[in-house]
């Protein structure tokens, strides 16, 4: 088919950017002993990229559940949901039980609780199908100003000593990555972008409408759903991680689309993938190295999102 | 052949459709008219198992739409209605192809590609199926949609108001391609008709409906009478008739 081979080329490319920049973060400006500059930053690139690669899976997956290229997970409250579970946690158990549990036992509970959470709230909402839209967003707007609200009450209700083990910061932080949580989060993260990529036909299918989807004999609900949980298992990945981020994902979302011009999610999910990788990783060596650590990443990257959230706003891609 | 078994359907407190009990004969093409609001579209939804029955019982070719597995089911069945907005930027041969779906599952074959191209010619589609549906008209948009479900190859084919944006040429070209399918082909055409004449021009079989309720049902010279299409559609008409079959003046 025309095109193919060249979207392909599309792919690789980005791929070998990816490499590149990874190299260069891993090499430049290194002083001093070797193996601990690789493991040191070895982690820190590890993190990104497990964040980047959550985020954009996520973002993409969901904007094709909902049928709209504005949304995000984070825009429907499923951050803030984890967040309010992560508070919820400590004002139950107090600091001293909260941290007795561990970071693996408690990050899988709150990924657990976030999964069936999302699906359960976002299954009853998107149940209906697009034509619902509006009433979907508007719910999940509200739905995450009531989680980050509820969040702020428990953080102010509960000991100032415990607020210190809580994670919930209000904005992601790259610099800081948790990093005893990085394998876990790999892990994780694989075993969903697997479970998603072989739902990849299905995704495909589901772009095209509820009913649509029906008529071709998708098992609508079941994958939608299951869509979610497995968007809300990646949310938590990134969530634990980093904190909550706003824009990225839809930052690489809108570019994947437009570098691949490609409807398959066979080449949307991994384009989106390597985006995310190399926005991050290659705007986090040019805040070390040019910028001498100046600004956060986060900043930076979340302003480019939104820029992007309003670019596609105005041009109306909405649909 | 579908059978509708005593369904009934409301959407809130308002109801839709009333008992309905209709048989769809096998191998042919069925309209079923009505005016608006007579719950056409809402049968025609029922029967493709997009909406949830709530009283009554469908089954075409003896499979239940309410508990056969839904891919099985879009091996039988195929439906196209008439406001779907695709929001991913696909090519006319692209959303044709996912009509393959339920066969090929994404994968298609040597054999899912002929079908494709084959859906493509009989649409008339050949020279616009490289374009991308955004950049097509609304009644071209339509025909790329039936082409999908006619790739999906189905004894049964179920479309709402298919010509309601097509030129005389496509539209007549639409309903000949239909009774070839059901003649030729022995497939099973059910379609929902805004203009009667179409229906008086084509169809083997008649299914009137009014007020949620079937008005009559039988071929269409004895459905298409002036006395029954006052009764249904509330609107004076005189019948003439033209290369043996009715034509009904409604115009005015």
């Amino acid at each position: 088919m025309p095109g193919r081979p060249v979207r392909d080329g599309r792919l690789i490319l980005l791929a070998a950017a990816l490499g590149l920049a990874c190299v260069l973060f891993l090499t430049v400006g290194a002083q001093g002993d070797w193996a601990f500059v690789l493991r040191f930053r070895g982690a820190k690139l590890g993190a990104l990229l497990v964040v980047g690669t959550a985020i954009a899976v996520a973002t993409v997956t969901f904007q094709t559940v909902s049928g709209n290229r504005i949304l995000t997970p984070s825009v429907m409250g499923i951050d803030a949901l984890f967040l309010l579970f992560q508070t919820l946690l400590v004002f139950l158990l107090g600091g001293a039980g909260f941290a007795a549990i561990g970071p693996h036992l408690r990050f899988l509970a709150e990924a657990g609780l976030l999964m069936g959470a999302a699906t359960l709230l976002f299954g009853l909402l998107l149940g209906r199908g697009r034509a619902d839209l509006h009433r979907m967003v508007l719910t999940g707007i509200i739905f995450g100003v009531l989680f980050r609200s509820l969040t702020g009450l428990m953080q102010r209700m509960i000991d100032p000593s415990d607020f210190a083990v809580v994670q919930s910061a209000a904005f992601a932080r790259f610099s800081s990555v948790e990093t005893d949580l990085l394998g876990l989060s790999a892990v994780l993260c694989a075993v969903i972008c697997a479970a998603l990529w072989r739902m990849r036909h299905a995704l495909d299918v589901l772009a095209l409408g509820r009913e649509a989807a029906i008529g071709l004999g998708l098992a609508y609900r079941r994958t939608v759903i299951a869509a979610l949980a497995l968007v809300a298992a990646l949310v938590s990945v990134s969530t634990a991680l980093v904190g909550p981020v706003t824009f990225f994902g839809l930052l690489v979302a809108a570019l994947a689309h437009g570098v691949l011009a490609d409807h398959r999610h066979a080449r949307l999910l991994p384009a989106a993938a390597l985006m995310a990788g190399l926005v991050l990783v290659a705007g986090q060596l040019v805040l070390d190295h040019v910028f001498d650590l100046a600004t956060t990443l986060s900043v930076v990257v979340e302003f480019a999102g939104g820029l992007a959230f309003l670019f596609l706003v105005l041009k109306g891609s909405a649909r | 052949m579908i059978e509708i078994e005593s369904v009934s359907h409301s959407i809130g407190k308002t109801p839709i459709l009333r008992d309905i009990s209709a048989t769809i004969p096998k191998g042919c093409l069925t309209a079923l008219i009505g005016p608006n609001g007579a719950g056409k579209s809402t049968l025609l939804s029922l029967v493709a198992r997009l909406e949830t029955l709530q009283t009554g019982r469908i089954r075409v070719d003896g499979l239940d739409v309410g508990t056969t597995p839904t891919g099985k089911l879009a091996r039988h069945l195929a439906i196209q209605r008439q406001d779907t907005t695709i929001a991913t930027r696909l090519t006319v041969r692209q959303l044709v192809g996912f009509g393959r779906y339920p066969h090929s599952r994404g994968r298609p074959g040597r054999a899912d590609r002929e079908k494709i191209e084959a859906a493509i010619g009989a649409l008339n589609l050949g020279p616009l199926a490289h374009r991308f549906l955004d950049t097509l008209s609304g009644g071209q948009r339509q025909r790329a949609l039936i082409a999908m479900s006619v790739a999906q190859e189905t004894d049964y084919l179920l479309l709402d108001e298919p010509l309601n944006n097509l030129d005389m040429a496509h539209a007549r070209g639409l309903m000949e391609f239909l009774r070839d399918l059901a003649a030729r082909h022995g497939r099973t055409v059910l379609v929902v008709l805004h203009e009667v004449n179409y229906a008086a021009a084509h169809a083997d079989h008649i299914v009137a409906m009014k007020d949620g309720r079937i008005a009559g049902q039988g071929p269409p010279e004895t459905q298409l009478t002036a006395e029954t299409i006052e009764r249904v559609f509330e609107t004076p008409v005189t019948i003439t008739r033209s290369a043996g079959r009715p034509v009904v003046h409604h115009f005015g």
